[in-house]
């Protein structure tokens, strides 16, 4: 079974349709990239996975997401439970004012871990997991901040892994950082999938190339294609998919 | 061309800065002067036994001793009232309603209050808790006034401290699995404390410096005050009634010395502390 299934998914902010009937399978443990040009809808698609958007009063959404075969909008479903389950990395750093080790052990606490040395054990797993622990590991406690910026976006990786999810939303995560950074974050998501279930906002089509099992392209809003990674990036079906990956627009 | 566009801003910045420094200059120099001449006149004044001592003789003789107790009391009271009350309100605007026309009542409500002079506050106090709840002359009535007095500064002050804090923190917090009043008070409240404890300590100096609102609700009697319905008199109205009485000026003088060095304690121990603690937070 399909980690995620996604029905006739469509969105609105106010009057504005931001997705258009979205139909989706995501498997587990693959990679899977949504790419496409800005305002296509793709940074509301992730966060409609995790339904992050309902901390936004005018958003609006029909259709069906349901993760491992369960309606996520179901009365049920608790909000704190599925954000746990499924976590996101943003397209910017988001460090919290705190240090290094509080950063990563902020879901654990969330959570009720109290104990020192459990919130040990999973802060350095996390960091090991993100590449950071050989960096940080003699500096737990300093700011979070006082990190470069592609540490930053590391620790935010680390600090999702630290509530042990299942699905690993990423949106545009090397979008400001150096190349040096981006590949230690590329190399550590290829190790992930083999733990996660990852979907990610690639930052260009080259890096969407590299990662990625499945691909899957968006444009206003709409699902143009969606295949196996070599299909898109060889033999696109679509035209649309093709003037786009070969520079035609975008 | 060329000159022109370089010659016109280089004198135009110098006219500017001229002026602002020359601002700057005067309103330190006032300041210092101020300060100055009241220390000059009532350091000399204040001894041991005049910080120790109940003032005598309707404060022509003694100490202050009681005044500062008031004064401590009195400040302490209305910022362990107003504090807790104006975070929950400045959250509960910033945090847990849409903008309607409650949170502009409450918004307009807090700013009318900030404009009101405190006198007005002191009537109230008086025929509210004073002579309606038959509290008297206590300092729990004058606590209770104070309290009210500073509420909207330590609403807007806080308010404006957690609305400056980035929505990106929530997110992040959200996106962990927080809780809504997890978010707050871990990753919200964290990052404004700084600005919310500036306005309370702004207000605990509003609150000892205060006279008009105090003499009617705290009183004027130099007693050492034992309890919360203990009347008293606080150092402003001490120094108030010293000087317009024509009781003591030496006196008097040394009372505003005192005013001055006590506040001045008050914002760097507030100042040391806050910043502990933030140090402290980072560090753990």
């Amino acid at each position: 079974m399909n980690k995620i299934s996604i029905e006739r998914l469509n969105f609105f902010y106010k009057d504005k349709q931001v997705i258009r009937d979205l139909s989706l399978e995501i498997e587990a443990n693959k990679i899977l990239s949504v790419f496409g040009p800005s305002n296509s809808g793709i940074t509301t698609f992730l966060r409609s996975l995790n339904r992050l958007y309902d901390l936004v009063p005018e958003a609006r959404m029909e259709g069906l997401i349901l993760l491992d075969g369960k309606d996520i909008h179901a009365k049920d479903v608790s909000l704190t439970e599925l954000r746990r389950r499924v976590g996101m990395v943003f397209d910017v750093p988001t460090p919290l004012p705190l240090s290094i080790f509080d950063n990563v052990a902020y879901g654990p606490r969330l959570g009720g871990v109290k104990s020192r040395a459990k919130l040990m054990e999973t802060v350095e797993e996390a960091l090991r997991m993100a590449a950071l622990w050989d960096e940080v590991q003699n500096r737990l406690d300093i700011p979070a901040m006082s990190l470069s910026g592609g540490q930053q976006q590391r620790l935010c990786v680390a600090r999702v892994l630290a509530l042990k999810p299942e699905v690993v939303l990423l949106d545009r995560p090397c979008s400001g950082l150096d190349p040096i950074s981006t590949a230690k974050i590329e190399e550590s998501l290829c190790e992930l999938k083999k733990r996660f279930t990852i979907v990610i906002a690639p930052h260009n089509v080259q890096q969407a190339g590299r990662i990625s099992d499945r691909a899957a392209f968006m444009l206003s809003g709409e699902l143009v294609e969606e295949d196996s990674a070599q299909m898109i990036f060889s033999n696109p079906k679509n035209s649309r998919t093709n003037d786009y990956i070969t520079g035609r627009f975008g | 061309m060329d000159k022109n566009m370089k010659a016109k801003p280089r004198i135009g910045d110098k006219a500017a800065k001229a002026v602002i420094w020359t601002a700057a200059l005067l309103v330190i120099a006032v300041l210092v002067c101020i300060i100055l001449y009241v220390l000059a006149k009532g350091l000399p004044v204040i001894s041991w036994s005049f910080l120790t001592e109940v003032p005598r003789n309707m404060g022509r003789e003694g100490g202050v001793a009681s005044t500062i107790v008031s004064t401590l009391l009195v400040t302490f009271t209305a910022i362990v009232i107003a504090t807790p009350l104006g975070i929950g309100t400045a959250f509960y605007l910033a945090e847990y309603t849409k903008e309607g026309i409650i949170t502009r009542i409450i918004r307009f409500s807090a700013e009318s209050l900030a404009g009101i002079p405190s006198i007005v506050y002191g009537l109230f106090g008086f025929v509210f808790f004073v002579e309606i709840l038959g509290m008297g002359w206590s300092v729990l009535s004058g606590g209770l006034t104070l309290a009210i007095m500073i509420l909207p500064t330590v609403i807007r002050t806080s308010e404006e401290a957690i609305i400056t804090v980035p929505k990106s923190y929530r997110e992040v917090s959200f996106s962990l699995g927080g809780t809504k009043w997890q978010t707050i008070f871990r990753a919200v409240f964290p990052s404004a404390i700084r600005g919310i404890t500036n306005g309370v300590i702004l207000s605990v100096g509003r609150c000892v410096a205060e006279t008009a609102a105090v003499y009617l609700t705290l009183g004027s009697t130099l007693r050492m005050p034992t309890s919360l319905f203990s009347p008293g008199r606080s150092m402003a109205v001490h120094f108030y009634l010293l000087a317009s009485e024509d009781i003591s000026m030496e006196n008097a003088y040394g009372t505003a010395a005192l005013l001055i060095i006590l506040i001045f304690l008050i914002n760097v121990v507030a100042n040391t502390a806050v910043n502990r603690m933030i140090a402290k937070n980072a560090k753990r």
